[in-house]
């Protein structure tokens, strides 16, 4: 069988076992709007998907990854609780040349289910755990659900917050607007004159007419947040220090655990996450999933599309420069996003059949 | 032969004629007037293909011209992981242009790319889409962007009098050349502090993917000798 034969093969193994495990296959358009993916991921998006257009539909992509369509589905008719399955090829494309494929066949699995979380979340990662387990991968797990808990939790402004939310999936970013919320970094010396000037009561004459779309009143609205934020005492060094504690979490999952119960006796804003952690560990040994072992990251999947906003997981092979055999996550905000109004707890993720090939393959499962 | 790519017309193909005249190699224009054929003379095995500097990138990269002389920034914007298909062999001198971002002067409250980022998120609530940025460099606007974390933007495609992009509403800020900022301060916009993408100026390019013959290689050899310029390793 040629490479791809194997890969399909694979994925039909796979498919079949996770309709045994109660999944209804469906089925994606290729092509998919442009609109609804370029809102939700952002000009990035465009470096990764494929863009073409037609005359009748206007901008379309090839289909990135399934979850988006997969949730527009279930949201639009779906019954609950529903669990779906799908294979087909996602395309992906590369900015770099290499080795790195740029169309390759995901086999998925999703759980729509509003009444326990923590046992979807233990259900996929131990399905997946239990299908690919002939391959001896390395699992890691993460769950972003705390970070943003930890936003959240913190004792400063609305706006602050909102901005750092924002960013909790660009870590570059976010760690910069920590450093500038907790005073670690000086005011830039523009910003610096032009509170000063906003203080005395002056509004910088730009010498210049305004054009374009964006109106004076945004233009004060901002001002006026920049004079509020400059007012606003910076975030504690205590509470810096919680939340850069939690980013460079990194241990097996009791450990993990114990220590965020240490930490949410200062930020008890993450409790009832860092309890959902509990619960999850304690659904996952009930599944035989050995945690003693299992690595846990708090920033784990933090870098990915950014639609992930509790549990994470993906498996990797030891073969430097392949990527995850397999991944997911829980993405509940994502189907607000997309149900125009509705929403329902949501947890999935994906395996490369093509990769599963290349590594020797499942076996009867 | 050896093939060189120069930029068909204009001042840059003026400059890069005079660049090369005073290292003692002479290209000239054959043929009439409007003619695109040219020649190299005082030095063996090497022709002159005129080409668009935009397309001197790609002609590269596929290796139908060894040599070329063109913009880092169309090199840049053009090539992925463009160190693996081109060579830089000189930074001619001429042709210096910034690729910067700039927004309308008006904005007194955005200077930085942190600015444009809570601007861009605040105008994509009060308007529903994302704040358009025109460019025709999307992939180095887009890279750098990435780099310093600025989300809630979209690119907007513009290849030419992109300044006047956002005073025609079709985009809030643009992302262009710009050598004096003249053009960009009669059109009222100005430059944030730090959007400076890149620093572009006329360089020779040497291809890595052209076949070359021994004949070539000793031209190759021979030529940049007189130009004065290293070649990499194994060329």
């Amino acid at each position: 069988m040629t490479g791809k034969a194997r890969a399909r093969a694979e994925g039909a193994t796979i498919l079949a076992a996770f309709e045994a495990a109660g999944a209804q296959p469906v089925e994606a358009d290729i092509l998919q709007p442009a609109d609804t993916l370029l809102d939700l991921y952002g000009e990035d998006i465009r470096a990764r998907a494929y863009v073409t257009a037609d005359p009748l539909r206007g901008e379309l992509m090839l289909r990135p990854d399934f979850t988006v369509p997969v949730v527009q589905m279930h949201m639009a008719d779906g019954a609950e609780p529903a669990r779906y399955c799908y294979l087909g090829e996602v395309f992906r494309k590369q900015e770099h040349r290499g080795a790195r494929a740029a169309e390759y066949l995901q086999v998925g699995y999703e759980v729509f289910d509003r009444v326990d979380p923590v046992a979807a979340d233990a259900e996929v990662f131990a399905l997946f755990a239990r299908l690919l387990a002939p391959l001896g991968l390395t699992p890691a797990t993460g769950d972003i659900g705390i970070l943003l808990a930890a936003v959240r939790g913190l004792s400063t402004t609305g706006r602050r917050k909102a901005a750092l939310l924002r960013h909790v999936w660009r870590p570059k970013r976010f760690k910069a607007l920590l450093d500038r919320f907790g005073g670690r970094v000086p005011v830039p010396e523009s910003r610096a004159a032009l509170l000063a000037g906003l203080a005395a009561g002056t509004r910088p004459d730009p010498g210049a007419p305004l054009i374009g779309l964006r109106t004076e009143a945004e233009i004060d609205a901002r001002l006026a947040a920049l004079a509020e934020d400059a007012a606003a005492p910076p975030v504690s060094a205590e509470e810096v220090g919680l939340l850069d504690d939690i980013l460079d979490l990194a241990a097996p999952a009791p450990a993990a655990l114990a220590h965020l119960r240490d930490l949410a006796r200062a930020l008890p804003a993450i409790a009832p996450a860092v309890e959902r952690l509990a619960a999850r560990l304690d659904a996952l040994d009930a599944r035989g999933i050995g945690v003693d072992t299992l690595a846990f990251e708090a920033s784990h999947g933090r870098t990915t599309l950014e639609y992930y906003d509790g549990f994470v997981f993906s498996f990797h092979a030891d073969r430097p420069g392949l990527p995850p055999v397999a991944s997911g996550g829980r993405y509940d905000a994502l189907t607000a996003v997309l149900g125009q109004g509705r929403s329902i707890p949501a947890v999935g993720g994906v395996i490369r059949p093509g990769l599963v090939a290349d590594l020797g393959g499942l076996g009867p499962c | 032969m050896l093939k060189l790519g120069v930029p068909s017309k204009g001042r840059l193909m003026e400059q890069c004629f005079g660049w090369f005249a005073e290292r003692g190699v002479t290209l000239r224009r054959t043929g009439a007037e409007r003619e695109y054929a040219g020649a190299v003379e005082g030095i063996a095995g090497v022709g002159l293909v005129l080409l668009s500097a935009a397309e001197i990138p790609r002609e590269l990269a596929a290796g139908r011209i060894h040599l070329g002389v063109t913009g880092t920034d169309l090199v840049r914007d053009t090539l992925a992981d463009w160190r693996d298909q081109v060579a830089e062999l000189a930074a001619l001198g001429f042709g210096h242009a910034d690729l910067v971002i700039a927004v309308p002067a008006a904005w007194v409250d955005v200077d930085t790319l942190d600015d444009l980022d809570a601007a861009a998120a605040a105008f994509r609530r009060a308007h529903g889409f994302r704040l358009r940025i025109a460019t025709k460099y999307h992939r180095l606007v887009r890279e750098f962007l990435r780099e310093h974390g600025v989300a809630d933007y979209q690119l907007v495609d513009s290849q030419g009098a992109t300044e006047g992009t956002v005073k025609n509403l079709t985009a809030e800020a643009v992302a262009d050349i710009t050598s004096s900022g003249e053009t960009l301060r009669a059109n009222h916009l100005k430059v944030l502090a730090d959007g400076l993408v890149l620093q572009s100026q006329a360089q020779l390019y040497l291809s890595r993917a052209a076949d070359l013959g021994a004949g070539d290689r000793a031209a190759l050899a021979d030529l940049a000798g007189r130009l004065g310029v290293a070649l990499p390793d194994g060329m």
